[in-house]
């Protein structure tokens, strides 16, 4: 089996994010709740995580990373807890649902909202960006990198527009996270939601949000915080305000033991080789007849992705067929990014996508090239 | 029961904060360890860092070189 479907939850790990899960089975207790052993255990892998995110985003302190289940609940907790009736938020036909969603609940509610578009290859005008902002902008939302097509938005780009108007950034950088260098005070970033379980290669059910000191967000969820009893209220202390009840320590554990190998091997060397595999696939398999590949390949400022259709081929049937007959794993269909497919004509037949991790091979590429030839030739 | 000795007890507002005074003080060998919050101090829950209340100074100057935040201090007997 060869697995090219990394944009969905990276399937190989590193050992040592294995061996750290299981190890906190037979170590943690509940963070913060008591001074035991085992709690005391959790608390403290919590933290280091904490610490290690903290310095793998440049944040400012530990106390500003949150821990949440994945980027959907990190960007819930920031778009509905940042903005109000009346806000004025800016976003792109770049995002995912996990933004969109949130959003359109926020414009229900009496936020407006304007989408910017994108041109043929799917990259946005920094102009238009700007020239949209008004007087009652309260942020733009961006991806850092379309899970479709892989194009990238520069975030230190939008942060400095953003900065010149008094206004936040929100980044969503589940598609860059663990492959490009995010750095959230050089770039401007306001609030950036992460998952662990794609490029950063911990457990699924891990994920957070760092959130710059002075930003306020209302927590989506009250309840247990192991500090300050009985206060009705959520402590509004960070990271605690926006982390009610039990973490889940378990896969923290795993997503630490995960930061620690990304350092270990340089964000540098993982992007050059997934990088690699891109362009090798793209070469491989843009110049074959009938072959429409989409996204701007004309840099390799961009995720890892490669999404193609083969003629009027329905793109569930391809990646079924790359599964039945090749064994390899695709993903096809719509990418839960609904106005990305709209603006490159794909509603109908969705788009076959590849998705490389730095763990994939040259020979596994050459194969999946070769796949997609026969497919092409059918 | 065991003997209870004058200890200096820090609170903090997050757990993190808590989490954090501990490695501080590891890394810099200065001795305490973390303690469920003593009932005379706060009838809520949590982690306080307990110390030698000599150590006053040195973990004032801690916690100000690591930007931790105390909720409060108390010397009392644990």
């Amino acid at each position: 089996m060869i697995y090219m479907d990394n944009a969905a939850t990276t399937l190989q790990k590193p050992d040592a994010v294995k061996a750290a899960v299981m190890r906190a089975f037979d170590t943690m207790g509940n963070a913060g709740r008591g001074a035991g052993g085992p709690s005391l255990d959790a608390s403290r892998v919590i933290y280091e995580t904490r610490e290690k995110l903290a310095r793998f985003f440049h944040a400012e302190s530990p106390s500003r990373i949150v821990f949440t289940a994945n980027s959907t609940e990190s960007l819930n907790i920031a778009l509905k807890g940042l903005f109000c009736p009346g806000d004025h938020v800016i976003t792109t036909v770049l995002e995912h649902n996990s933004v969109l969603r949130p959003l359109y609940e926020c414009q229900e509610k009496g936020t407006e909202l304007t989408i910017l578009g994108c041109d043929k290859k799917g990259n946005i005008s920094y102009d238009e960006l700007e020239s949209e902002i008004r007087e009652n902008t309260k942020a733009v939302v961006c991806t850092h990198a379309s899970n479709l097509t892989g194009n990238m938005i520069d975030p230190g780009r939008v942060g400095k527009i953003c900065k010149k108007h008094g206004i936040l950034l929100v980044v969503d950088a589940s598609q860059t996270a663990g492959v490009w260098p995010v750095d959230v005070s050089r770039m401007g970033i306001d609030v950036l939601c992460f998952t662990g379980h794609k490029s950063l290669l911990g457990p699924q059910g891990t994920g957070g949000m760092y959130v710059r000191s002075g930003v306020e967000i209302r927590p989506l969820l009250s309840g247990g915080s192991g500090i300050d009893t009985y206060n009705p209220r959520h402590p509004s202390r960070m990271p605690t305000a926006l982390e009610a009840g039990t973490l889940n320590g378990h896969g923290i554990a795993g997503l630490g033991a995960a930061v620690g190998y990304l350092e270990e091997t340089g964000l540098d060397v993982i992007r050059e080789k997934e990088l690699s595999l891109m362009r090798r696939f793209y070469e491989g398999i843009s110049a074959i007849e009938g072959i429409k590949v989409y996204g701007d390949f004309d840099t390799d400022r961009r995720a890892p992705i490669v999404s193609f259709n083969i003629r009027d081929y329905d793109s569930s049937e391809v990646s079924d067929e790359l599964n039945v007959e090749y064994g390899i794993m695709t993903r096809p269909g719509a990418h839960c990014a609904p106005l990305m497919h709209k603006a490159l004509g794909t509603v109908e037949q969705g788009a076959v996508r590849f998705s490389f991790s730095h763990y994939n091979t040259e020979e596994e590429v050459d194969y999946a090239i070769r796949s997609v030839k026969e497919l092409a030739q059918e | 029961m065991r003997k209870k000795e004058q200890k200096l007890v820090i609170t903090f507002h997050t757990t993190a904060d808590a989490m954090a005074m501990e490695k501080a003080c590891r890394e810099s060998g200065v001795p305490g360890r973390l303690i469920p919050v003593p009932r005379e101090i706060s009838a809520g829950c949590g982690l306080a860092w307990c110390a030698p209340p000599d150590r006053r100074e040195s973990l004032l100057e801690i916690m100000s070189q690591h930007g931790i935040e105390q909720e409060d201090l108390h010397e009392c007997m644990i």
